[in-house]
């Protein structure tokens, strides 16, 4: 019919040949996840991560975030070598964290230790999300508590830069626990006067943002992060009712009163560094 | 009419049968004693089995029982002069969870936990006893309130999950629930918890941090549903009872893991079988409980309670 000729739609996808796809070399370029635009990677990573066109912030791993934030060479890290048990003996877990062990050079989704900006000592923990999805098991849960407890002996700041799924299910319950285990810790260190700064990143939810993420004396979050409790699926399901596009966005967390500050990553180092400065021990006049 | 489960059938039929037989024998004056005594003999041996036997899935039945008692009922059995109170006092007052002070054997306590309705109309009041983060400020708001009075607090736990909501994440649930955590690591106060039915991952926890933390023999506590687990590990939320065996939630579990203190038996069969039995066997390890706890000075206490959580966890270290 003349109305199916003027109304012709695509009813097919173009898969791109092997041919095709080995035209542009791996890794070279990269289209940004939010506007679609193609960048050389090179040009990506020197902003950060963040498309120069829409501002779109990518997920950054653990060392490149360290490298965005901290004075050159002065990273000590801690706990490096701890890594997981199996201690619900679930099936095929030791497999999985071995794969992520292997892709991402980390022995967990955390990497903890010291350093400084701007010439200013604090302690930090910045979370991997391309690690098991940054889930929180026994080893996250550990190696946040030593660094909180590191900073309370050491009486300098913490920060903390989450990206997590949530709890790991397969440390079971020892996965949820390890939730009041750093809250313990962060509560030891605020009562000691230690400052805490959390930064969600995306995404932050479940069991991590129900427990040290959403308890800085700041909390802050990169543009466009998801960050919530309940999976939006669930939600939906729950209240049988679709939620607003934004749902669950720093924005919209930032809008229910829920974040100190959204925070753009190019500017993240100086906004830290500022706060640090704001509550430097010994006299707090600029 | 009670409800029953499908590892319960067994037990009923011969129960039926029994009731049967011996109906048979009043109306129809023919002596059939000796069968009804082989009967009941094996009916003996089937319970024991059964309920002796237990399995994960078993348990998760009987933690979601319709009639298993809730806070309400054992506050009614354990406690005097209980007066609740309501109110978050920033937004609402969330019947999923209950609070208030009462007697304990003549001391001052507080009594705080998740509360499940008895029927429809209740259950819709109380939200299945999941709560929104009013609940928790509400939990929280009375764990203070112990604390400025040196009130010991006993927090009963019993809940799916905090409410996967629209409106409890504008409210900021994650916040709520992390904000318990961080304050109840502080009490200067004991802080006692019991798993009197499901204990659903981060909505539980949220009454959960204290000095001793016991479960009756039924009760589950897990970071995930068997179900969820199920349907993320597998595709399919039917594998829910393989789930629940991978998962490690029940009592006997969690002890092994050394997570909880104490496991609180149950009556055969449940502790809605029982309520007055169940509440001795609760009374019992509580008693205990607190007067262990009450021996300590306020700085031994919070030592302990980082000792405590600090060994939660299994972890080891690589050259």
């Amino acid at each position: 019919m003349l109305k199916d000729f003027f109304g012709k739609r695509k009813k097919y996808a173009s898969i791109p040949s092997e041919q095709a796809k080995a035209d542009v070399p791996e890794g070279l370029m990269q289209k940004c996840s939010g506007c679609h635009k193609i960048y050389y990677r090179k040009e990506m990573n020197k902003n950060l991560q963040v498309c120069p066109n829409c501002g779109y912030h990518h997920p950054l791993q653990a060392w490149d975030r360290i490298d965005t934030l901290f004075d050159d060479d002065t990273f000590e890290e801690w706990d490096q070598a701890l890594t997981t048990g199996n201690p619900l003996a679930f099936p095929g877990y030791e497999e999985k964290v071995e794969k992520d062990q292997k892709k991402t050079g980390l022995n967990e989704g955390v990497v903890t230790g010291k350093g400084t900006i701007d010439g200013q000592a604090t302690a930090f923990a910045v979370m991997d999300s391309s690690f098991r999805m940054g889930s929180m098991g026994s080893v996250i849960g550990e190696k946040i508590a030593r660094a909180v407890e590191n900073a309370r002996v050491e009486g300098i700041p913490f920060i903390i830069f989450t990206a997590s799924g949530g709890a790991r299910m397969q440390e079971g319950l020892l996965s949820l626990m390890q939730m009041s285990k750093t809250a313990i810790a962060i509560k030891r260190f605020s009562e000691s006067g230690g400052l805490m700064i959390s930064v969600m990143t995306h995404p932050t939810t479940g069991g991590v943002s129900a427990s040290f993420a959403s308890i800085g004396d700041y909390n802050f979050a990169e543009p466009g992060a998801l960050i919530g409790f309940a999976g939006r699926r669930i939600i939906e399901q729950t209240i049988r009712e679709k939620l607003p596009d934004d749902f669950q966005t720093a924005e919209f967390q930032l809008k229910h009163g829920q974040l100190d500050k959204v925070v753009n990553r190019l500017e993240m180092k100086e906004v830290l560094s500022l706060l640090l400065k704001f509550h430097q021990k010994g006299g707090n006049e600029k | 009419m009670k409800q029953v489960l499908e590892f319960e059938k067994p037990i009923v039929n011969l129960k039926e049968k029994i009731a049967e037989l011996k109906r048979f024998t009043k109306d129809s004056e023919i002596d059939l004693s000796e069968e009804i005594s082989t009967l009941e003999k094996r009916l003996a041996v089937l319970e024991a089995d059964i309920y002796g036997n237990l399995k994960p899935w078993d348990r998760v039945q009987l933690a979601r029982h319709a009639e298993r008692p809730t806070t309400l009922d054992y506050i009614d059995k354990l406690f005097e002069d209980f007066i609740e109170f309501h109110g978050d006092r920033l937004f609402g007052d969330d019947e999923a969870i209950v609070a208030g002070i009462a007697y304990y054997k003549d001391k001052p306590v507080t009594v705080i936990g998740h509360q499940r309705g008895k029927d429809t109309k209740e259950n819709i009041r109380r939200n299945f006893g999941m709560p929104h983060p009013e609940g928790y400020r509400k939990a929280l708001r009375h764990m203070k309130q112990a604390e400025k009075f040196s009130r010991p607090i006993i927090c009963f736990i019993d809940t799916k999950g905090a409410y996967p909501g629209k409106a409890a994440e504008e409210r900021g649930q994650s916040e709520a629930i992390a904000r318990n955590l961080m304050e109840m690591a502080g009490l200067t106060v004991p802080v006692i918890c019991i798993v009197i039915g499901e204990g659903g991952s981060g909505g539980a926890l949220a009454l959960g941090v204290g000095d001793q933390i016991h479960m009756l023999e039924n009760s589950t506590y897990s970071v995930i549903s068997p179900e969820g687990a199920a349907s993320i590990l597998w595709k399919d939320s039917a594998y829910a009872q393989r789930a629940a065996e991978t998962m490690k939630i029940t009592a006997y579990d969690l002890k092994k893991l050394n997570v909880i203190d104490n496991i609180i038996p149950e009556p055969k069969g449940g502790a809605h079988r029982d309520l007055d039995q169940q509440a001795a066997y609760l009374d019992e390890v509580l008693e205990k409980s607190l007067q262990s706890l009450m021996q300590y000075s306020v700085d031994q206490l919070l030592e302990q309670r980082w000792e405590k959580y600090k060994q939660i966890g299994e972890y080891k270290t690589v050259q």
